[in-house]
């Protein structure tokens, strides 16, 4: 295993940034995400107006690749639909289990395509997964309470 | 040919690369690895003795039945217990700690009684306890840590009272590789009324136990954790304790007698071993006992004393890392050394050190509640056994010390 296919410049960069590690002032979505047994912790919040994603952040613990790839997430759904946001877990999830992705699928994900390679490392899949898995607990949790 | 490489040359997975490095192991507190003479036992048992032991009146049978029944007396002098029916075999020490939870709690506990622990237990010896109190209505009190990281001396004073019915200690911390004051406490604990039981799976492989001297009432062990293969454990229990108690599995071989609605136990220890035991692992078991016999504990202790100050003398010279357990006063450290590097969550430094061969832990080590205690969210540990080298230790240190660079954090 290559360590500068896994912590490459952008994924440390994403895991130093603070840019999205605030609390929202309004949210009206707020859900967590664990991993029991490594402790990460995150808490994601969405303020979701009309079908779309106003605003979003994170708080929380967590190792380089769960804090990077909720960072990425969060670059990538912030001002889009509720639908595209879902369809990008979708497609990232997919990734992560190895599934085959089309060309422009994977140009989708942007910068999220850069943990591909998180998927051949059985021990660190979780830590990838960990926002992700969040944001479509949140969107399930919200379409259950409707 | 020193030592370490003799030991080493004993061990096939030692000598096996992690991708393109030699392998560094240093994740002894979760599994050590297994020498061939005790892989070779296990084989020996499945290609020449397998039968199911106690039952058959032929010669494989008996066979079997001896192998089984002298690892339970090879056991019981191991820990120099008093008779060889006070070994009960189990799974691991997560089976043990539960049965004793289970058969013994339920019946002693009481509404209003205390079970006093470590805030340094692992979770096998604090979750069933905790579900014994929440059974009973009982409180579950916690002795917590002095500035130096040892059981807190005033908690082990004042917390044992004629309320406590039960207290359930290590002897050695999973995380923080103290000696706990074992005898001291069952002495204190005795003097209420209360037993102690002691989980002794960090300290059975690394110095000589004597359950007779520190008067415990239960003590456990894992296997896997001293050369053995997962899957056996061990029980110890004082006779009367063990006879007083009601099974915990039921099923074949516990029975005297079985009547449509009556059932006559069989005595110890076949009363705690319903079904068919793992006979295999019993004989890994008693090899194990018998190469570690053969290093001898004052070797065992001496090289893991010396790996693990060298270690902890290389760490505190880089300022980034901060270290738990490891400023104790009183000579009572083991190998054991748990740590974290500034700005780096532990999951990332352990994925890191694997890149460079080095097998470390990184988590919660299965004490949530010492880490919250400690106010760390996780840690990493490296745990050392006597065929660790000083090589090991270098090889340690200068992976720990790639750490932050890899992750763009200034050294």
């Amino acid at each position: 295993m290559e360590l500068d296919s896994i912590y490459t410049e952008l994924i440390s960069e994403h895991s130093r940034s603070t840019e999205h590690k605030h609390h929202l002032e309004c949210p009206n979505m707020s859900l967590k995400g664990r991993n029991p047994s490594c402790g990460d912790e995150i808490t994601l919040e969405l303020q979701v107006e009309d079908g779309y994603i106003k605003d979003a952040s994170f708080v929380g613990i967590g190792c380089a690749i769960s804090q990077a790839s909720t960072s990425i997430m969060i670059d990538l759904i912030k001002g889009e639909s509720v639908a595209k946001a879902r369809h990008l877990a979708n497609l990232f999830l997919r990734m992560i289990k190895r599934e085959e992705l089309t060309e422009d699928e994977e140009e989708e994900l942007d910068e999220a395509f850069a943990l591909k390679n998180i998927s051949n490392m059985p021990a660190r899949v979780k830590c990838a997964v960990l926002s992700w898995h969040t944001l479509e607990e949140a969107f399930k949790e919200a379409e259950g309470i409707q | 040919m020193n030592n370490t490489v003799k030991f080493k040359a004993d061990f096939p997975l030692l000598g096996k690369p992690m991708g393109n490095n030699p392998l560094v192991y240093l994740d002894n507190g979760a599994t050590t690895q297994k020498p061939l003479e005790v892989i070779k036992a296990i084989t020996e048992y499945y290609d020449s003795f397998n039968a199911n032991p106690h039952r058959g009146a032929y010669e494989l049978s008996i066979k079997a039945t001896d192998i089984y029944e002298n690892a339970r007396i090879k056991t019981q002098k191991f820990i120099n217990a008093k008779y060889s029916h006070e070994i009960i075999f189990t799974k691991n020490a997560t089976e043990s700690l539960n049965l004793v939870a289970y058969s013994y709690g339920l019946s002693h506990v009481g509404a209003g009684d205390e079970v006093l622990i470590a805030i340094s237990e692992h979770h096998s010896n604090l979750v069933p306890w905790q579900y014994v109190c929440q059974m009973k209505g009982a409180t579950l009190k916690y002795i917590y840590l002095e500035e130096d990281h040892n059981l807190s001396q005033r908690d082990i004073e004042e917390k044992i009272t004629e309320k406590t019915k039960v207290v359930a200690v290590a002897q050695v911390s999973n995380v923080l590789g103290l000696i706990n004051p074992v005898k001291e406490i069952v002495a204190r604990a005795h003097e209420e009324g209360a037993v102690v039981v002691v989980d002794g799976s960090q300290s059975v492989p690394h110095m000589a136990v004597d359950v007779q001297d520190m008067d415990a009432d239960f003590f456990v062990f894992s296997g896997h954790k001293m050369l053995s293969p997962m899957g056996i454990g061990v029980l110890y229990g004082k006779e009367k304790l063990l006879n007083d108690m009601p099974p915990f599995l039921m099923g074949g071989d516990m029975i005297d007698y079985v009547e449509e609605q009556h059932t006559d136990y069989a005595p110890l220890p076949a009363k705690f071993e319903a079904g068919t035991q793992n006979v295999g692992g019993a004989a890994g078991l008693s090899a194990a006992i018998d190469y570690l016999n053969r290093v001898g504990f004052e070797y065992i202790e001496k090289q893991e004393k010396e790996l693990t100050e060298y270690a902890i003398s290389r760490m505190k010279e880089m300022d980034y890392i901060e270290l738990y357990g490891c400023d104790s006063s009183r000579d009572n450290k083991t190998g054991i050394v748990t740590f974290n590097v500034k700005d780096v969550h532990p999951h990332d430094v352990s994925t890191i050190m694997d890149a460079h061969g080095v097998a470390i832990r990184a988590g919660h080590h299965c004490a949530q509640p010492l880490m919250i205690y400690l106010k760390q969210n996780a840690t990493c540990r490296a745990s050392f056994y006597f065929y660790n080298s000083k090589e090991d230790v270098d090889k340690f240190i200068e992976a720990l010390s790639k750490v932050r660079g890899v992750l763009g954090l200034g050294a």
